[in-house]
């Protein structure tokens, strides 16, 4: 009762605060995450600056801002750059092709899957970075060796996925396409492939930031270029702003790596939202 | 229709003679899902299967689809033993099994296309038969963009664009709210009236079974049993009025008695 009177008389009222509610909804769903981020960088620079924290430890964020400049102006950072996003795609790429491959053939054979599977298990608890070291022994110095650790980082995301995707179709399905009698490779290929499309972009998302991860170590464990070299560079240096700013660097590569591949998964497994996954 | 099967009346297109099929579950426990089935359905015959679930009707029918092999008895499908899946049926699942990449017109069009039929001759056949089911100018709407009854009808039309002789629906519209459900129980049987294709729908719902019927095959479970046969006798075509008739009232009591196992029991509300 007592709603019905309010909302009769002060109906005009109810509109006009509404109008504004919406603005400032369009305004803060828009402005939320940039005022943060100034916030944190603000009390960042306050703090180091009015506590005088030791620059070795904490540089202020304008010290930081300034290296990010530098090393972009200077073309620098893009040069190594470059190298490293080389390494880290062409492991990617590689990963991708051969987990979905090996993924397919073990969904598929049954002997395959006897024989190889418990290898994959098996393997995939294996910290691969800790091979990184062997593998600059059987590969060298030069890329080749960041590439093979930036593709076997990458590779088991991409085929532990695949796998799980291809074993996720509906009994219904595969019982439509028996129905018609139709033959394995056409149920493969027409149903049980694009059923496992959500799982196999979950895998290649976290295969994306696993490359770049396995570039960087590889470039750690014994490189003479590359971010990884040059973050090295800096730290042995103590240049450390130098090493935050190329850690932003990377930071803004991992964000459109993600963003590619939403779009990518959105384009291409339209019919389905993307999964959430961890990759840590 | 260009099925080799006699069409004159009484002679059979489904033949079950005492079959019976037993599974084995992973634990190694035998389980009997049919027990001694016999069913003739002539040509153009629309059956429905009742029962409670758990009483083998989803067993009987993938056995008459030929996607499962009986342990014993005899499944003759147009004169000749049923020895695999075969194009001459089409089958509505419990869900629409659409696949979602695809369009309405490429989920009706999938049959032609594994079959290896010409896409372009049964294209026309596909958009006619988007139209019966009452989705024209859905055809480029992939299912997410469709309700459930919208989808279930999709997979109506699919079953039906290469023009098999028979349709098995296995509870097709049971996940459909009430109202869904009695239009397209409607449209169904204008279907098969329009089409004249032998049709066999399982159900667990009574009044379901006697609304769309020729005959009604009542089943018990464990193991599963015809108890059975009623032909049912409303005059055709048929309005959802029949519903309150008190012809179809008394097919409903006969086969909810035997259901409950030949005594009511207890007062229960009238199966939707």
């Amino acid at each position: 009762m007592s709603i019905q009177t309010e909302n009769a008389v002060g109906g005009l009222r109810v509109g006009a605060s509404s109008h504004w509610l919406r603005v400032w909804h369009l305004v803060s769903d828009r402005a939320v995450a940039p005022l943060f981020a100034a916030l944190v960088l603000g009390y960042w620079e306050f703090h180091v600056r009015y506590f005088q924290v030791e620059a070795l430890l904490l540089p202020p964020s304008s010290h930081i801002a300034t290296a990010f400049w530098n090393g972009m102006a200077s073309g620098l950072f893009l040069q190594h750059f470059a190298i490293t996003i080389y390494r880290a795609l062409s492991g990617f790429a590689i990963a991708a092709l051969f987990g979905i491959a090996l993924g397919a053939v073990i969904s598929q054979f049954r002997f395959v899957e006897r024989t190889v599977y418990p290898w994959v298990v098996a393997l995939q608890t294996v910290p691969k970075i800790a091979i990184a070291p062997l593998i600059l022994v059987w590969c060298g110095y030069g890329s080749l060796s960041k590439v093979v650790t930036a593709t076997l980082v990458a590779f088991f995301p991409v085929l532990v996925n695949t796998i799980i995707g291809l074993r996720s179709c509906e009994q219904s399905k595969l019982d439509l396409m028996r129905s018609l009698r139709a033959s394995r490779w056409l149920t493969f290929r027409m149903v049980e492939l694009p059923n496992a499309l959500p799982f196999v972009f979950a895998g290649l998302s976290v295969a994306a930031v696993f490359s770049i991860l396995g570039a960087l170590v590889g470039e750690f464990v014994g490189s003479k270029n590359g971010i990884g070299f040059l973050i090295l560079d800096a730290n042995y240096q103590l240049n450390i702003p130098r090493v935050f700013a190329l850690l932003i660097l990377l930071g803004l590569y991992g964000i459109i790596c993600h963003l590619a591949l939403q779009f990518a998964h959105k384009k291409l497994v339209f019919w389905n939202e993307p999964k959430d996954v961890t990759s840590a | 229709m260009s099925t080799p099967s006699p069409q004159h009346e009484g002679t059979p297109v489904i033949e079950l003679a005492g079959v019976s099929k037993t599974f084995i579950t992973a634990s190694g426990e035998r389980v009997r899902a049919l027990d001694n089935a016999s069913l003739r359905v002539r040509p153009g015959e629309f059956i429905t299967v009742v029962g409670a679930s758990g009483c083998g009707k989803t067993t009987l029918l993938r056995l008459i689809a030929g996607l499962e092999r009986c342990s014993s008895g005899t499944i003759m499908v147009n004169g000749a033993p049923q020895i695999g899946p075969s194009e001459k049926i089409g089958i509505v699942f419990q869900d629409p099994t659409l696949l979602p990449w695809r369009t309405v017109l490429e989920n009706v069009l999938l049959p032609i296309q594994v079959l290896k039929l010409d896409p372009n001759t049964y294209r026309p056949r596909a958009m006619a038969l988007i139209e019966t089911v009452g989705l024209t100018e859905f055809e480029n709407k992939y299912p997410h963009e469709l309700s459930g009854g919208m989808r279930q009808r999709v997979a109506i039309a699919r079953a039906l664009v290469h023009d098999p002789a028979m349709l098995l629906m296995d509870e097709p519209f049971g996940a459909l709210d009430a109202l869904t459900r009695d239009q397209l129980n409607l449209e169904l049987l204008d279907i098969w009236s329009a089409t004249g294709k032998t049709v066999l729908l399982i159900t667990h719902s009574i009044s379901e079974s006697v609304f769309l019927a020729d005959r009604v095959i009542v089943m018990s479970p464990r193991p599963g049993r015809v108890v059975e046969e009623i032909t049912v006798g409303l005059p055709r075509p048929r309005e959802l009025e029949i519903i309150n008739s008190a012809a179809f009232g008394s097919y409903v009591r006969r086969i909810r008695s035997r259901l409950s196992g030949g005594a009511m029991r207890r007062p229960m509300q009238a199966t939707a």
